[in-house]
């Protein structure tokens, strides 16, 4: 069956099964391979995505559930004011390591940071708790967090 | 994790190039012309060897290319697992080179096999054991000089001019008495025609203006924003997509299969068969599952169908009771125990673990009647390669490896056992396949960290002073499994690393018992390796002794230091730091570990609060650390910072239990790993030091989990010796 959905601002359309996740759309049907599999089971948070802006696990989301919803992946995240905030902070305060999570990190972080722009360590933990690392950068992600939080809106 | 200190033993490297190239006679690198123009140098980076397995032949393992516009190419045997290698080794080379960071690109190898004549020998040196910048720290700044120092010559020749009289700087070497200035690239092609010279200056350390200076890593951009390609991200036209379902009983085969509904799955293309396995291939990953849970498997579950994690411990405990094979040892340990005022005697143990790192298992493979690719994140290059080729019935010389980042290692990716799968595999697959496995029989089928059961003993004199210590490892030999020459006489030197701690004994006696899991069930590297295993016991134990002996930990740690003065600055500066023997709160306790391991002095004071429930949070942990010359600062916190949480993961979680000749756990449910909310703060402190490097990626995950359980111990006063921790055993209310 063909699902016609929006990506990143374009309508793509694929012919696969109604029950098919959406992560599997993106990575073998669409080539977008910068969101990641990592359980399959909404555990780990790598597949990441948003969905009308809200941080959603695309593993376990399937296709005929997104509808006209807007998709937002890994590759465009940096068009947003809260993912342009999250990506520089990543960067300045070299977050990642393996890097493999990082696509979910950065999604959960920006959708956190797009909702509450001034979060506390609470909402960190929150709205971070479902994204796994085991390079464990943790330390690092709070602080990038709280850095993206403070700094100024982009002029870009 | 471990190993290239052992990769000599698995080098088939041999090399004609060295022969016809220009030698240096010294040994360590060529210098040529490179295909296309520029000059290519080739570096051996030494392995890291208990038993010297120098041949005398030189073999490049890693190569730099110094393109005519300027670019300069590392082509290194390390893969980059998130430990930050890529950016440590560019700053060895860029720091005597005399170019910016910038202008250094690193490549996977193997790479181009014209440009670099043989790129296969490049893979024989594995990526492990803390051991990447310790074996690069020297040949790769003389390599970098070397090249520099030719290129000034080629410039000197060309201008007339002394040599000394020019200096090198950002990749131009300049002649300031006459005020000239000509760009490396302009001289790639000369300086290849020049002799090597024989000695070059190395920097003094005062003079660094990379090394020692936090600089940001160089693959970040591409893990922020998706772009970075991992083995699984790999797109091939006409690519099909598979995953498979082994046995999951340790052993078993397959009796036999009704495929019926899962081929009738849309997009389900084919349905492979498999001794010990089905695999689904599909359009995608998404019907690839679908196909799977559709399949009715009947399995022949073997010998193992019964086996349990009991029947792996008894051999252990028995095997316990039997002298080993002696390692390191001093004195007369049985005549100290006998006339020791007091004897403790305890035994420890640690369980099968997982690796479960972020990106599952993968392999993708093209297979054609005369020739193979393998894409894969890999941190054995040729053991795949050699692997590939005798499963596929193909010369080694046409298997291609080409090697991706890889999304987290952490020991796994050592191991080649997924590869012979994935070929067979694509042996019955028309045109490419990336075989993914599920997080699922990621965990059911890894390579395990081997269970460990030690005893360890100890005589106290009448002030509580150690006067005898003896430790006896028992557990399986990866060492035997993965590098058999470097297996002697029943001793596996790993086993055993680091089973005495940094202390002097006055009498000492390390024992190793070597005792096998029924076979299917493989043992392996795992973050650490050997100290992870023996700093929770050791220092678990020196705890137990300073207790016994009532004595403060640290002080009594001290006391057995006087002649490790680094170790002792660690402990003391990590006790300073982190506040020792200021009051905490009820039901909160300090605990430390100290170790020595991979050329690196560490010390870690944790922080734990046990809730009523038996509930155990670690707070902050402070760690100090002696690495040596530090070559990023940077990399050094961020490798302690992601090693503790890889460490209190297992202290909290980590289990790998059998049922049924089956692992129990399958997911992130069921096999738990530390979150954010979890996750403490981490204080780390670094001693200055002009020794040789230390290894970075292992020690603060060995060093946690002991600290965890004495910290466990001064908050409850109950003794942890087993991990993971048992909540049970804490609970007050």
């Amino acid at each position: 069956m063909a699902f016609t959905i929006k990506i990143n601002g374009t309508d793509r359309t694929v012919a696969v099964d109604g029950d098919t996740p959406l992560l599997w759309v993106l990575r073998d049907v669409l080539g977008m391979t910068g969101t990641k599999f990592g359980c399959g089971m909404a555990l780990c948070g790598a597949c990441t995505v948003h969905v009308d802006g809200t941080a959603t696990r695309s593993c376990i989301t399937t296709i005929d559930s997104v509808g006209t919803s807007a998709i937002t992946t890994i590759e465009a995240i940096g068009e947003t004011p809260a993912g342009q905030k999250i990506q520089k902070a990543w960067l300045d305060l070299d977050v990642v390591q393996c890097g493999y999570c990082q696509s979910g990190q950065v999604m959960s972080a920006a959708a956190l940071l797009a909702e509450k722009p001034e979060p506390t360590d609470a909402d960190v933990d929150d709205a971070m708790s479902g994204n796994i690392c085991r390079c464990g950068t943790y330390v690092r992600i709070r602080q990038a967090i709280k850095q993206a939080a403070q700094s100024p809106a982009s002029n870009g | 994790m471990l190993i290239d200190r052992l990769s000599s033993f698995a080098a088939d490297n041999t090399t004609d190039a060295s022969r016809e190239r220009n030698l240096s006679r010294r040994g360590f690198l060529t210098a040529s012309a490179a295909a296309g123009g520029g000059l290519l140098l080739g570096v051996a980076l030494p392995a890291w060897t208990p038993a010297a397995a120098d041949a005398g032949t030189f073999a490049p393992n890693a190569f730099i290319r110094i393109a005519r516009d300027g670019r300069v190419t590392l082509v290194m045997p390390y893969v980059e697992m998130g430990q930050g290698t890529y950016t440590s080794i560019s700053m060895l080379l860029a720091e005597e080179l005399e170019v910016s960071l910038d202008q250094v690109q690193v490549e996977h190898a193997p790479a181009d096999r014209k440009l670099y004549g043989n790129p296969l020998v490049a893979g024989d040196q594995a990526t492990g054991g803390s051991t990447a910048v310790r074996a690069s720290w020297e040949p790769m700044r003389r390599a970098g000089a070397t090249a520099r120092a030719m290129l000034v010559s080629a410039a000197a020749a060309e201008w007339q001019v002394d040599a000394a009289a020019c200096r090198a700087e950002r990749g131009v070497v300049i002649h300031d008495a006459s005020n000239r200035r000509i760009a490396y690239g302009e001289l790639v092609d000369k300086a290849a025609a020049l002799p090597v010279p024989d000695k070059v200056a190395l920097k003094d350390p005062k003079d660094f203006r990379l090394i020692g200076t936090p600089v940001r890593r160089i693959d970040a951009a591409g893990k922020v924003n998706g772009t970075a390609e991992y083995g699984i991200d790999v797109k091939l036209p006409g690519m099909k997509i598979a995953t498979v379902a082994a046995c999951p009983v340790f052993g078993g085969k397959l009796a036999s299969v009704d495929d019926s509904k899962a081929k009738a799955v849309n997009g389900v293309r084919q349905i492979v068969r498999l001794a010990d396995a089905v695999a689904v291939i599909a359009d995608h990953m998404g019907a690839a599952r679908k196909g799977l849970e559709a399949l009715a498997i009947t399995w022949d579950e073997g010998a193992n169908a019964h086996l349990s994690t009991a029947d792996i411990v008894a051999p252990l405990a028995a095997a316990l009771q039997k002298p080993g094979v002696v390692g390191p040892q001093a004195g007369d340990v049985d005549a100290a125990m006998r006339t020791a005022a007091t004897t403790v005697e305890a035994d420890y143990q640690l369980p099968l673990l997982a690796h479960a790192a972020m990106e599952p298992v993968n392999c993708t493979v093209h297979l054609r009647p005369d020739a193979c690719d393998i894409w894969v994140g890999i941190q054995v290059a040729a053991r795949a390669r050699d692997v590939a080729a005798a499963t596929a019935g193909l010369p080694v010389e046409k298997v291609t490896i080409h090697n991706h980042l890889i999304g987290g290692g952490f020991g796994r990716r050592l191991e080649v056992d997924f590869i012979p799968q994935a070929v067979r595999i694509a042996q019955q697959v028309d045109g490419p396949v990336k075989v993914i496995w599920t997080r699922e029989e990621d965990i059911q089928h890894d390579i395990y960290r081997p269970y460990y059961y030690d005893r360890l003993a100890a005589g106290l004199d009448a002030s509580g002073a150690v006067v005898g210590f003896s430790h006896r490892v028992v557990g399986s030999s990866i060492v035997a499994r993965w590098l058999p020459p470097a297996f002697k006489d029943g001793f596996d030197f790993d086993a055993v690393d680091g089973a005495a701690g940094p202390y002097d004994f006055p009498n000492l006696r390390v024992d190793y018992v070597r005792q096998e899991p029924p076979a299917g069930l493989t043992t392996g590297w795992w973050r650490g390796v050997g100290i992870t295993h023996n700093a929770f016991m050791v220092e678990g134990f020196i705890d137990e002794l300073a207790a016994k002996a009532g004595k403060d930990p640290v002080a009594y740690r001290r006391a057995l230091l006087d002649k490790a003065p680094r170790a002792r600055g660690v402990l003391d500066l990590a006790a300073e730091k982190a506040g020792w023997g200021t009051p905490m709160p009820a039901g909160s306790g300090r605990g430390v570990a100290l170790l020595f391991g991979f050329g690196t002095y560490m010390a870690q004071v944790a922080e734990v609060a046990v809730g009523k429930d038996g509930q155990v949070r670690v707070q902050r942990v402070v760690c100090a650390v002696d690495c040596g010359m530090v070559v990023n600062p940077d990399t050094v916190q961020a490798q302690i910072q992601g090693g503790i949480m890889f460490g209190i993961s297992a202290a909290l979680y980590g289990a790998i239990t059998i049922k049924d000749g089956r692992v129990e756990q399958s997911n992130f449910d069921s096999y738990q790993v530390l979150r954010i909310n979890e996750a403490p703060a981490v204080d780390v402190h670094i001693v200055k030091s002009n020794e040789a490097p230390g290894g970075m990626g292992e020690p603060a995950t060995s060093a946690v989990s002991p600290a965890i359980v004495n910290a466990i111990f001064a908050a409850t006063g109950k003794r942890l010796r087993q991990l993971p921790i048992d909540t049970a055993q804490l609970k007050s209310a």
